[in-house]
C-alpha cells in the first residue's frame, strides 16, 4: 500500500502555504500530522498531486490559556501537547478528557487538532468538542483570515467549510468556569476506536441552582457533530435534585429527548437502532454524573 | 546520517530499505497495528503513517538502537525472560513504545502501560507476558535518566 | 552456564529471542539481492464474472514495469495452465472446484489474481497494477450458502447442478432413529474470520538458469508440500526446486499452504531470469489470505431426562468460498467428527455441505471444525441443561467420557473414511481441577445476577484437542568441530519456539547444554523430506524425530569413543557436555565432530493424541450497550508432557485471545454482491493489550500420551477450542433471565443489544428511551 506519486512542498509560512494550494486547485492536499490523510493515500482513496506539508509553519503552533480559561490552540498543537499541557486540565477539562480517547500513544504524537478539525469525520472526538464548546475556527485564505463558529464549520461526513486555498489557523474555545458540570462519555468497539457513540455535555448552575446553559453534544452522528437542542431545553432551568430518584428522573426525561430527536442509520459495525439507544444511554450516564458527581467509567468497550 | 528520499517514500520504508535497518517491521501500513513504531525526537509514533522527509532533521530511534552494542537492554531482558514475544514481529514496535513510554513515565501504571500498549497489535502472545515484561523492566528507567 | 543438559518441561528461554529482540529478525521482506524486482498482484475487482480480456498497455508503459504476466503468458510457457490441488483429503470428484493459478476465463472471488506485475520497485508495482485492465462481464453473485429446494443466484462452475461441492457425513451408532425423553433443535452461526498474521505472506524467488534450479524464500509450515507442487506447476524435478525457510510472523493455518502466489512469483522470476520479491499488503491479504469458520449448522440434541446424551445429530452448511483450496476438507470434516469432544456419545449423525460461494476460499485456521464443533455442542449442552433443570457441571460430569473407557472412538467420518479415538485422558478430574482454580462455588452465587447494572454469568466447558496427525517427521543431528551440534527437522517454525523446543529435548537426552546447538528447520534442503507444522504435531512429531535421533547420536558417540579408545562400551564414563572418558583418555564433543558423527531420526505415527482439559469463563453483560467485559478466563489443560513450561503456556494464552475476537470483534462481512466490506485492521477488529487482561491458563501432564516416546501432546490449539463456547455460554448465563439465548456469533455490543430487544421477556433491561 504504497503511496501514488505526489509532488511535495514544505513551506515555512501560512501566506507560502495558501499560494501552494491556490497554485494547484483542487489538486493539493494539506499535510498536517498525517494520521488521518496518509492512510487515506495508503489505500490510494486519496491521491493528491501536490502534497503541502504545514510541519515548518512555525506560526501554527503554540497553546495560550487566558485565566478565565479562555484558549487558543494553534491548528497544529497535538494531541500530546494538550496532554501535556499544564494549565488544559482545568482550563478546558472536557477537551482534556475527550482529548485522552483520541486513537492511541503513538497517533496522540503527531495528529493535530487542525487535522482532525479539517478531516470532519463525524465519529472524532474533536468536531464534537469543538461544537459543543461552541469554538471559534480561524481560517486564513487568500484574500485574508475569517473566524466561524465550529457548528456553521462542518458541513457532513469529511465536508467542511473550508475552501481549497483555505487553512485553519487557530481554534478558540470561550472561557470555561470552573464551577461548571460536565461529563465526557463514548463507547467504542475498542480503546481507541472511533466512537460508535458519545456525548459531550456541560452546564452551569445559576444563583437558585437551576442548570443553565445547557450544551449536549453527540459524536457518532452520520452526518456532521451536532448539539441535541431537544435534549439541552429538556435540562435548561431544571431543579437540579438531590434526591436520587428524581435526580434518574431527570437524567431518563434528558436522554428520551436524545431518543427523539437523534437518528443513526445501520452498518455492518452497528445497527441505527442500537447506536440511538446507547447514545440516549451514554447520555442518561453523563446527566446523572454530573448531578452525583460520581464520575462514570469514561472508556466503555469489551 | 544523509540520504536522499523519494518524497512518497513513508519513514517506515526508508529505514528498512534505505538504511538497511529492518528491524523496524510493517504490519498493515495504514497505522492501525503499531508493528512500525519507532521514536521521532522523544515520541514513539507510526513510521507508516509519516514520509521519511518528515523526519528531516530529527533524532530517530529505532528497535537496533535500543541495545547497547548487540546487549539487550534491561527492557530487552525483560520481554526474553517473560517470553513476551512468540513470531516476534509485533516486538519491534511494542519495545520501542514501552522504550519511548517509560522513558517519559518510568512510575506508569499497569493501567497506564495497558492503555499505551493497547495502540500495537499481537496476534501470538495474548499480551499477558508483554505488559509482565514491561513492568518488570521499569525498575531500569526508573532514576536513570535514560534516554 | 552449567555444561549438562536441559531440563525437559524446564521453562528455558528461546534460543531466538536474542536476534529477534535486536531486530535482528530475517523476515523474507529483510531480505535484499542485487537487482531485486518487485511484483505486484492485479486483483479481480468483481465476485463473479466472466474474464474477457486483459489490457497490460498502460501498465507495460509505466516507469520502471518490466512485465505483466497473465494466464496467456502461463498458457504459453506450460501450455496448461495448472491447478492448485487440495492438500488434505484430495478427491477426483472435487478436482473441477480447484483453484487454477491464476484466472483464465472466470473469476469467482473478489481478490482472485488475474495478473502479476513486475517492476523496479514496490511502489511502481503497484502504480502499474492500477492500470491493469481487466474486461469482466459480471455474473450474478452469489453470497450465501445455498437454502435446500432454492436457486442460488448463480452456479460457480458450469456442468454443476448446485454450488454444494460435497457433503461430508460423521457418523456413529444410529443418531438418525435415535430418540428420548428430551429433544431440542436450534439453529446456531458463525461468521467468517480470518486468522490474520501480523506479518503478511510474502515470496522471494530466484531463478537460477544455469542450474534450473528455483530457490523460494517466505513459506513456512509445509514446504516440502509446497515444493512438490510448485515443481510440478513449473515443470521441474523436486530436486530443482528448495523453499528455504526464514524468520516468519506467525501462521496459525493459513501461511505456508500453496496460494496463486505461490505460482506466480517463481513463474515470474524464471520468466525474467531475475529475482523477484512480492510482499502482500494489509488489503491483499483480508483478501487473498484464506478465510474460516463461517457456517450455519441446525442442530438436535436427544437425552434421558437425567441429561445422559443419548444423540448428538445435525446438519452445517460450510460456507467455503470460490474453490475447494488447500485444507477446505478439514474443518468442514472435523465439526461433524468431533462433535461430541471429550463426552461420551452413543449416537452421532453429522451432514457438512460444503458450499461454493463468491468468497475468498476457506482453509485451517487454529482449530478447525473443532471450534466450531465444541460452539454447537456446548451451546446445546447448556441449553438442554437449563430445560432440564440440571446444573451445568454436572450435566457435564456425567457424559464425560469416563478414563477407563479409553481408548473411545468418536463417530467416523468420510471424505475419505477417517477413524478417530480419544487415546486417554482422566477428563473428570481435570474439570474439578478447574473448577476449583476457578473458584466456580464462589462466584455461582453471581449467576444471572445483576449487579451494579451487569448481568454475571459464569460457564465451563471441556474438550478434547487432536493433535500431532502423521505420517511421520524426520531430523537429524550433527556434530561439528567447533564442539556445536546442529539439529535439522523437517519441522516448520512458525514463531511458536519450536526450535527451542527441539533444542531442548536433544539438550536433555545428550545431557549437553542448550547453548551449544543450533537448530534449523523447515528449509527442504536440510534432508530428504519432512512434513511441517501444524494440527499442533510439532513437538510430538519433530520432537520425537529429534528424540530419536539424538538417542541414536549417543549411541553412535558410545560406539565411537570405545572404538577409537580402544575399551568395551561398558568402560566409558560420561560427563555433562558429552566429555567421554575411559582408561585416562578423555574424548570432547569437537573430537567427536572431527569424526564427523551424526545421526538421523525418523518417527512414524499414523496415530493422533489427544490433549484435553477444561474451560471457564466469567462474563458480566451490560444490557443497555451490550458491553461484555470478561471478568476472568481460564483453561486447565492436560498435554501429556510438557517439554518448555514458558512457550507451552504462551501458545495458550495467545490461542485463547486469538478465540475472544472470534467471540467479539472479528467479522469478514460481505454485502450481497460479493464485495468484502471489511477493507482494513480498523475494521477488522483483533483483541488489544486492553481488552481480555484477565486470562489464566494451568498446564498438566497427568496423561502421558502413549502414541509417541516423549509421551507428549500438542498444545498449539487447545487454548482456542473450548473459547466460542463457554464465553457464549457465559454470556447466556448472564442473560438467562431474560431468556437469551447467543447462537449467532459474533456478539459485538450491536447484535448482543438486538438479541436482548428480541427477548419475549418484559424487562427494565431493554431500551426503555422508544
Amino acid at each position: 500500500m504504497k503511496f501514488a506519486p505526489f509532488e511535495y512542498a514544505a513551506p515555512a509560512t501560512v501566506r507560502e502555504a495558501i499560494a501552494l494550494l491556490a497554485s494547484r486547485p483542487g489538486e493539493a492536499k494539506l499535510l498536517a500530522g498525517g494520521q488521518s490523510l496518509l492512510p487515506t493515500m495508503a489505500f490510494r482513496l486519496a491521491q493528491p498531486a501536490l502534497l503541502v506539508d504545514l510541519g515548518r509553519v512555525a506560526e501554527l503552533r503554540g497553546i495560550e490559556v487566558a485565566a478565565d480559561g479562555a484558549t487558543h490552540l494553534g491548528a497544529l498543537t497535538r494531541w500530546c501537547d494538550v496532554q501535556d499541557h499544564e494549565d488544559l486540565s482545568r482550563a478546558q477539562p472536557l477537551l482534556a478528557r475527550a482529548i485522552g480517547h483520541v486513537a492511541h500513544y503513538q497517533v496522540r504524537n503527531r495528529g493535530t487538532v487542525g487535522g482532525s478539525l479539517a478531516h470532519a469525520d463525524p465519529a472524532a472526538e474533536m468536531p464534537c468538542v469543538a461544537v459543543t464548546c461552541e469554538a471559534q475556527i480561524v481560517i486564513a485564505g487568500p484574500s485574508g483570515d475569517r473566524v466561524m463558529p465550529a457548528a456553521d464549520f462542518f458541513l457532513g461526513p469529511l465536508t467542511t467549510d473550508l475552501a481549497e486555498d483555505e487553512i485553519i489557523v487557530r481554534v478558540d474555545l470561550p472561557a470555561w468556569p470552573a464551577t461548571r458540570r460536565w461529563s465526557f462519555l463514548e463507547f467504542s468497539r475498542r480503546p481507541g476506536d472511533f466512537a460508535l457513540a458519545g456525548v459531550a455535555l456541560f452546564y452551569d448552575v445559576d444563583h437558585a441552582g437551576f442548570a443553565r446553559n445547557v450544551h449536549v453534544g453527540v459524536i457518532g452522528s452520520r452526518m456532521r457533530p451536532e448539539r441535541l437542542a431537544g435534549a439541552e431545553s429538556v435540562m435548561e432551568g431544571a431543579v437540579l435534585p438531590e434526591d436520587s430518584e428524581e435526580r434518574n428522573a431527570l437524567a431518563v426525561r434528558v436522554a428520551k429527548r436524545a431518543f427523539e430527536e437523534y437518528s443513526a442509520a445501520d452498518d455492518y459495525h452497528a445497527s441505527g437502532a442500537y447506536r440511538r439507544s446507547l447514545l440516549a444511554t451514554l447520555v442518561s450516564r453523563a446527566v446523572a454524573s454530573t448531578l452525583t458527581g460520581e464520575p462514570v467509567e469514561a472508556r466503555v468497550t469489551h | 546520517m544523509a540520504i536522499d528520499v523519494p518524497v512518497r517514500e513513508s519513514l517506515a520504508d526508508c529505514l528498512r530499505h534505505g538504511l538497511g535497518q529492518t528491524g523496524t517491521h510493517i504490519g498493515c501500513e495504514h497505522g492501525v497495528c503499531g508493528a512500525c513504531t519507532v521514536i521521532v525526537g522523544g515520541d514513539a509514533v507510526r513510521s507508516c503513517l509519516m514520509l521519511a522527509v518528515q523526519a528531516e532533521g530529527t533524532k530517530v530511534i529505532t528497535v537496533e538502537g535500543l541495545s547497547n552494542g548487540g546487549k539487550l537492554s534491561p527492557l530487552q531482558t525483560s520481554f526474553r525472560k517473560h517470553h513476551a514475544l512468540q513470531c516476534g514481529f509485533c516486538t519491534p514496535g511494542i519495545l520501542t513504545t514501552a522504550h519511548a513510554l517509560l522513558t517519559q513515565e518510568p512510575y506508569a501504571s499497569r493501567e497506564r502501560i495497558l492503555d499505551v500498549i493497547s495502540g500495537n497489535l499481537c496476534r501470538c502472545t495474548g499480551y499477558v507476558n508483554i505488559i509482565d515484561a514491561i513492568v518488570d523492566a521499569q525498575p531500569s528507567y526508573v532514576g536513570a535518566g535514560a534516554s | 552456564m552449567t555444561a549438562g543438559g536441559a531440563v525437559i518441561g524446564a521453562p528455558i528461554e528461546r534460543i531466538d529471542d536474542e536476534r529477534l529482540l535486536l531486530g535482528r529478525g530475517n523476515y523474507v521482506d529483510d531480505l535484499h539481492r542485487e537487482g531485486l524486482l518487485h511484483a505486484a498482484i492485479v486483483r479481480s475487482p468483481l465476485a463473479h464474472g466472466v474474464l474477457n480480456s486483459i489490457d497490460s498497455s498502460d501498465a507495460l508503459a509505466m516507469p520502471g514495469v518490466v512485465a505483466v504476466y497473465t494466464h496467456e503468458d502461463v498458457m504459453r510457457v506450460l501450455g496448461r495452465i495448472p491447478k492448485i490441488p487440495m492438500r488434505i483429503a484430495p478427491l477426483p470428484e472435487l478436482a473441477p472446484f480447484e483453484q487454477d493459478v491464476v484466472a483464465s476465463t472466470r473469476v469467482r472471488y473478489v481478490g482472485e489474481p488475474v495478473a502479476i506485475v513486475i517492476a523496479r520497485t514496490a511502489a511502481e508495482a503497484e502504480d502499474a497494477a492500477d492500470r491493469v485492465f481487466a474486461d469482466i462481464e459480471p455474473l450474478p453473485a452469489v453470497a450465501r450458502c445455498g437454502v435446500v429446494g432454492k436457486e442460488p443466484p448463480a452456479l460457480l462452475f458450469e456442468g454443476t447442478s448446485s454450488n454444494a461441492s460435497i457433503i461430508y457425513t460423521a457418523k456413529k451408532g444410529d443418531a438418525k432413529l435415535a430418540t428420548g425423553p428430551y429433544i431440542r433443535r436450534e439453529k446456531l452461526s458463525m461468521q467468517r474470520h480470518t486468522a490474520i498474521t501480523m506479518e503478511t505472506r510474502g515470496l522471494l524467488a530466484e531463478w537460477n538458469a544455469g542450474a534450473s534450479h528455483m530457490t523460494v524464500h517466505g513459506g513456512a509450515k509445509v514446504p516440502f508440500f509446497t515444493r512438490r507442487i510448485l515443481a510440478g506447476t513449473l515443470g521441474l524435478p523436486i530436486t530443482s526446486v528448495d523453499m528455504i525457510e526464514v524468520d516468519v510472523g506467525g501462521g496459525f493455518g493459513v501461511r505456508g499452504e500453496f496460494y496463486p502466489e505461490d505460482f506466480l512469483v517463481p513463474f515470474a522470476a524464471r520468466e525474467l531470469d531475475n529475482s523477484v520479491k512480492w510482499i502482500e499488503d494489509r488489503r491483499e491479504h483480508l483478501l487473498g489470505t484464506n478465510h474460516a469458520r463461517e457456517m450455519q449448522a441446525e442442530m438436535e440434541i436427544v437425552c434421558e431426562a437425567d441429561g445422559r446424551v443419548i444423540a448428538l445429530r445435525g446438519s452445517v452448511s460450510v460456507d467455503v468460498g470460490a474453490y475447494m483450496r488447500s485444507t477446505v476438507s478439514a474443518p468442514s470434516r472435523n465439526v461433524g467428527q468431533f462433535i461430541s469432544g471429550p463426552y461420551d456419545v452413543p449416537n452421532v449423525y453429522m451432514e457438512s455441505t460444503c458450499y461454493l460461494t463468491n468468497k475468498t476460499p476457506i482453509g485451517t485456521y487454529r482449530g478447525p471444525g473443532i471450534i466450531e464443533a465444541d460452539y454447537l455442542r456446548e451451546r446445546m449442552f447448556d441449553m438442554a441443561a437449563r430445560d432440564l433443570g440440571i446444573d451445568p457441571v454436572e450435566f457435564r460430569s456425567r457424559n464425560l467420557v469416563p478414563s477407563d473407557r479409553m481408548p473411545y472412538s468418536l463417530a467416523d467420518v468420510d471424505g475419505p473414511k477417517r477413524t478417530e479415538e480419544l487415546d486417554g485422558g482422566d477428563y473428570a478430574s481435570t474439570l474439578d481441577r478447574c473448577l476449583s482454580e476457578f473458584g466456580w462455588n464462589d462466584k455461582a452465587a453471581l449467576q444471572g445476577r445483576m449487579i451494579d447494572g451487569s448481568f454475571h454469568g459464569i460457564a465451563v466447558s471441556c474438550f478434547a484437542e487432536t493433535t500431532a496427525t502423521g505420517p511421520k517427521e524426520l531430523a537429524r543431528i550433527e556434530m561439528g568441530e567447533d564442539g556445536r551440534l546442529t539439529v535439522f527437522s523437517g519441522a516448520s517454525n512458525i514463531g511458536q519456539g519450536v526450535k527451542t523446543v527441539l533444542a531442548q529435548i536433544a539438550s536433555a537426552t545428550l545431557d549437553i547444554a542448550i547453548e551449544h546447538f543450533d537448530v534449523k528447520v523447515g528449509s527442504t534442503n536440510l534432508l530428504p523430506e519432512g512434513v511441517g507444522s501444524f494440527h499442533s504435531r510439532a513437538t510430538v512429531m519433530g520432537g520425537s524425530a529429534v528424540l530419536i535421533a539424538a538417542q541414536t547420536l549417543h549411541k553412535n558417540i558410545t560406539a565411537a569413543a570405545a572404538a577409537k579408545i580402544g575399551c568395551d562400551a561398558s568402560e566409558l564414563v560420561f560427563s555433562p557436555g558429552l566429555d567421554v572418558t575411559a582408561r585416562g583418555v578423555t574424548l570432547t564433543r569437537a573430537d567427536f565432530g572431527r569424526m564427523k558423527l551424526e545421526a538421523a531420526g525418523e518417527f512414524l505415527s499414523e496415530k493422533r493424541t489427544y490433549g484435553y482439559g477444561s474451560a471457564a469463563a466469567h462474563v458480566s453483560v451490560d444490557p443497555k450497550t451490550g458491553k461484555v467485559v470478561l471478568l476472568d478466563y481460564l483453561v486447565v489443560q492436560d498435554i501429556g508432557r510438557i517439554i518448555n513450561r514458558m512457550t507451552a503456556h504462551g501458545q495458550i494464552i495467545g490461542s485463547i485471545v486469538q478465540g475472544l475476537g472470534g467471540v467479539f470483534l472479528e467479522n469478514l462481512v460481505y454485502d450481497d454482491d460479493g464485495q468484502l466490506l471489511v477493507g482494513s485492521l480498523a475494521d477488522y477488529l483483533l483483541p488489544s493489550a486492553a481488552d481480555f487482561p484477565n486470562i489464566r491458563a494451568i498446564l498438566l501432564e497427568n496423561t502421558p500420551s502413549q502414541s509417541n516416546p516423549l509421551g507428549a501432546k500438542g498444545v498449539g490449539e487447545g487454548g482456542i477450542i473450548s473459547v466460542l463456547a463457554v464465553v457464549t455460554n457465559a454470556v447466556a448465563a448472564a442473560l438467562a433471565s431474560l431468556k437469551v439465548e447467543p447462537n449467532h456469533l459474533p456478539l459485538s455490543p450491536s447484535r448482543l443489544w438486538e438479541m436482548i430487544q428480541a427477548s419475549p421477556v418484559a424487562s427494565d433491561s431493554k431500551c426503555e428511551w422508544a
